[in-house]
């Protein structure tokens, strides 16, 4: 049969029943169906386009922000998004952390042989939903494939670079002693939405994951305060252990005060019933910011002013301590530290 | 959430303080026990110590099940672990529980063991049943409050003729470390620890009641106040525990009474009565070998029984000479006392087990309490 | 020791099992070890198991006595309290 090159795939990929094997990432013929039929459709985009093995662009002017992220949750899918999302948003704060405005992404895929192309395509779908929203542009990837066994369904890098603008430099070592400690919502959403849906911890809630890109709200305030001196997303290890992270890099203490960080009831409810501390759980539409005393009040109103930080508040102050300790004057009038996670948080019944 | 948000309220702590501050006798210095690791977290976490006059003193008691287990005990579940036709399920508080040579089940697992994490015993039953080719062993551990609901696991397997699903017994009972406590050379002999009261476990009397208290508070002359585990709940039990030492009595009081009566759950002892009998004895880690203080998977039972199925025999482990976790559970030492605490002893690479459960002494002091000692560490040097 | 919380029965299954609500998150757990649950009540609920049943009247009991305790120096003279902070 003769081979017709403007039609180059006798059939067209089966996203209903079909699953990826050995050869979609061979990079023979069936690789380059996958990226065409998938991927390329659903990233289309100029550079992409032109389906080179990477992408040439100018420059924007003024300084650039690059950042890498690897992406293997589980479950893949879970209420308030999955992981083709949160491998957008989660790149997207990464860049915004640094006052960035995103402008590209890559998009690695390691996937693991018998995966549902319809999950697939699902996971292909949200990922360029969530970029097109974010208005960042997916401009070149990569596909392997590894045996049955060797991977967990799908992992995702992305790579991101953004420009910076003038004036602005927050940096995880700029906190000082005074600076006021805000936080742009309610703590714990996505880590209590993953875990309800794990296997053996199974309980239902409401509670959606927070997964969302935050550069526009990081725009907002950068324009109200661009001397914000620390921007960063306290994913993984939660709100405790990111800044227990700025006080090493800034050589300073904190002071929080516990009824002044937002936590949703089912949340607090969520962390009881597993023996977890809601200021440890995961978020990924969160930022944590620190400014001068007299820029919180502006920088608070910025963040209330804007759909992703209309729960803001002033949570703490950065105080001078050679031991670098996060303190917490908690709600029952004593006071107490907030230590860095140790290991994995492990649900507990102790 | 109702009956929990009511007793944590920042203005009735100031007031029961304030209630604490003006009974206690200057005069004289009120050392009392938290026998279990929840009050010890809660302690820990609400920073109940700061609203403490300085002549009430909490000394933390050894009612943390992770702690106490030896390390010997904990051998036995990574060699079942170890099996390749085991899957052992755990609670999580188990995985970083250091065993011999520094190994622990979150490494036994690295290392290719099939571990996982349960909710408790009903969910490793349903593992059993999702793994028909597999031996399903559930690692139980606890006092009282968690005996029964492996007990249900028991019967439950008994009654389904679940041949892949066994338990790892491993349940302790409350009264024996009271007792081992009072009995211990510190409290008896040499006088170093001195427990005034203690504020009794709350959970736990939910199963067994409080009236297992009554022979102490008789026989040693020791106030027990059985105890939720709110902070106000503390708080209170410290009032009424201070109120007794004053008025020179020595009973049980019960500031749990939501919870617990004096007989205790009738259903539940019922169960674990049909499902356990008492071990001959028991080691505990800090306290020693102690006879009937724990309990075994009865004859009838025995098909559910891991240690029999696998004839695993209990070798003792000594601890790490350097890690003081014996001292520390009996109330002999503080965690600021042990050589290695926050040194080569920290929750992310923990030598003793008091340092891994958030409701261990050390650990409990090293992630929310240890800002407190350092001035005074910095005046002493 | 041994964490647990008093959640609310809102729904009886026939396994011996119950769903119970603990400020909005809700749990299936085991019935077993208590005697004639019903919805409306409170129980303590341990590794997912209901342990007894918690008393409305002992509880608000307890919150009363917290309740009638004086009220301290220090909330009615919060300048001091300054001063001394």
């Amino acid at each position: 049969m003769m081979q017709d090159d403007r039609r180059p795939f006798a059939r067209k990929l089966d996203l209903k029943n079909g699953q990826v094997d050995m050869s979609h990432g061979s990079g023979g013929k069936a690789m380059a169906q996958l990226v065409e039929e998938l991927f390329g459709a659903a990233f289309d985009n100029p550079l992409l386009a032109r389906r080179n093995d990477q992408a040439v662009f100018d420059p924007p002017p003024g300084r650039l922000a690059v950042t890498t992220d690897s992406y293997v949750v589980s479950p893949l899918f879970f209420p308030g998004g999955d992981i083709g999302s949160l491998a957008v948003h989660g790149t997207v704060n990464d860049l915004a952390m640094a006052g960035a405005r995103p402008l590209y992404l890559t998009a690695g895929f390691i996937i693991e042989e018998g995966f549902a192309l319809r999950d697939l395509a699902r996971i292909v779908a949200s990922m360029a939903a969530a970029a097109a929203e974010a208005g960042v542009a997916i401009v070149t990837g990569d596909t392997k494939v590894v045996e049955r066994g060797k991977g967990d369904g799908v992992f995702i890098n992305t790579t991101g670079i953004g420009a910076v603008p003038p004036g602005v430099a927050p940096s995880g070592d700029r906190a000082r002693p005074g600076d006021a400690v805000l936080v742009s919502g309610f703590v714990g959403d996505h880590g209590v939405a993953i875990m309800s849906t794990r296997e053996n911890l199974s309980f239902e809630t409401t509670i959606a994951s927070d997964s969302a890109a935050l550069h526009g709200l990081v725009a907002a305030m950068v324009d109200a305060v661009p001397d914000v001196h620390v921007l960063r997303d306290p994913t993984r290890g939660g709100l405790a252990t990111t800044l227990n992270e700025i006080a090493r890099q800034s050589g300073v203490g904190m002071l929080l005060d516990e009824r002044a960080i937002p936590v949703r009831g089912e949340v607090a409810a969520a962390c009881e019933l597993l023996g977890l501390d809601p200021f440890y759980v995961a978020n990924e539409g969160k930022l944590v910011a620190i400014c001068a005393p007299g820029d919180a009040a502006r920088l608070l109103d910025t963040m209330r002013g804007h759909p992703l930080g209309i729960d803001a508040a002033v949570i703490g102050t950065v105080i001078d301590d050679d031991h670098r300790f996060v303190q917490l004057q908690t709600t029952f009038g004593g006071k107490r530290i907030v230590d860095w996670l140790a290991g994995e948080q492990l649900p507990r019944i102790c | 959430m109702r009956y929990v948000d009511e007793y944590r309220d920042g203005a009735l702590a100031s007031r029961a303080a304030a209630a604490i501050a003006a009974e206690a006798d200057p005069g004289r210095h009120y050392a009392l026990m938290e026998f279990c690791g929840g009050h010890t977290h809660a302690i820990c976490r609400y920073g109940i110590e700061d609203l403490l006059p300085p002549n009430v003193s909490m000394i933390h008691g050894p009612g943390c099940p992770v702690c106490v287990l030896p390390i010997g005990r904990l051998d036995m579940a990574i060699e079942l672990a170890m099996r390749p036709e085991v899957i052992l399920c755990t609670y999580g508080d188990m995985m970083r529980v250091p065993g011999r040579d520094r190994t622990s089940l979150m490494k036994a697992k690295a290392g290719g063991a099939d571990i996982r994490m349960v909710y408790g015993s009903g969910d490793a039953l349903r593992v059993a049943r999702d793994n028909p080719g597999r031996e399903v062993v559930f690692f139980a551990i606890g006092f009282e409050t968690t005996a029964p609901t492996t007990a249900v696991a028991l019967v439950q397997a008994a009654a389904l003729n679940l041949r892949n699903f066994s338990v790892f017994a491993n349940h302790v009972l409350t009264p024996s470390a009271i007792q081992a406590i009072l009995d211990s050379p510190e409290v008896t002999a040499t006088g170093t620890v001195r427990v005034d009261g203690f504020i009794g476990p709350g959970h736990v009397s939910t199963i067994i009641g409080s009236a297992p208290y009554e022979r102490f508070a008789r026989d040693y002359r020791r106030p027990i106040v059985v105890s939720g585990f709110e902070p106000l709940d503390i708080m209170q039990s410290v009032l009424m525990l201070v109120r007794q030492l004053n008025e020179g009595r020595c009973e049980v009081e019960n500031q749990f009474s939501r919870a617990v009566s004096r007989d205790g759950n009738g259903k539940a002892q019922a169960l674990v009565e049909r499902v356990f009998e008492l071990r001959d004895s028991f080691e505990w880690r800090g306290l020693g070998t102690i006879p009937d203080s724990a309990l075994q998977i009865r004859e009838e039972f025995a098909d559910w029984d891991a240690e029999r199925r696998w004839q695993l025999r209990y070798v003792p482990v000594a601890d790490n000479r350097a890690c003081s976790c014996a001292q520390i559970l009996r109330g002999a030492k503080k965690p600021l006392d042990c050589a290695i605490f926050g040194t080569a002893c920290t929750p992310e690479n923990p030598m003793g087990s008091c340092m891994v459960s958030p409701e261990g002494s050390c650990a409990a002091y090293y992630l929310y309490g240890r800002w407190r000692d350092i001035p005074q560490q910095a005046k002493a040097g | 020791m041994c964490l647990a919380l008093p959640a609310r029965i809102v729904e009886i299954h026939s396994d011996d099992s119950a769903t119970v609500s603990l400020g909005g998150v809700r749990k299936q757990v085991s019935t077993a070890l208590i005697e004639e649950p019903a919805v409306g009540d409170y129980v303590i609920v341990h590794v997912g198991y209901a342990l007894s049943r918690l008393d409305p009247a002992e509880a608000e009991r307890t919150l009363a006595l917290l309740a009638a305790l004086d009220r301290p120096a220090r909330e009615q003279e919060p300048e001091q309290e300054d001063a001394a902070a």
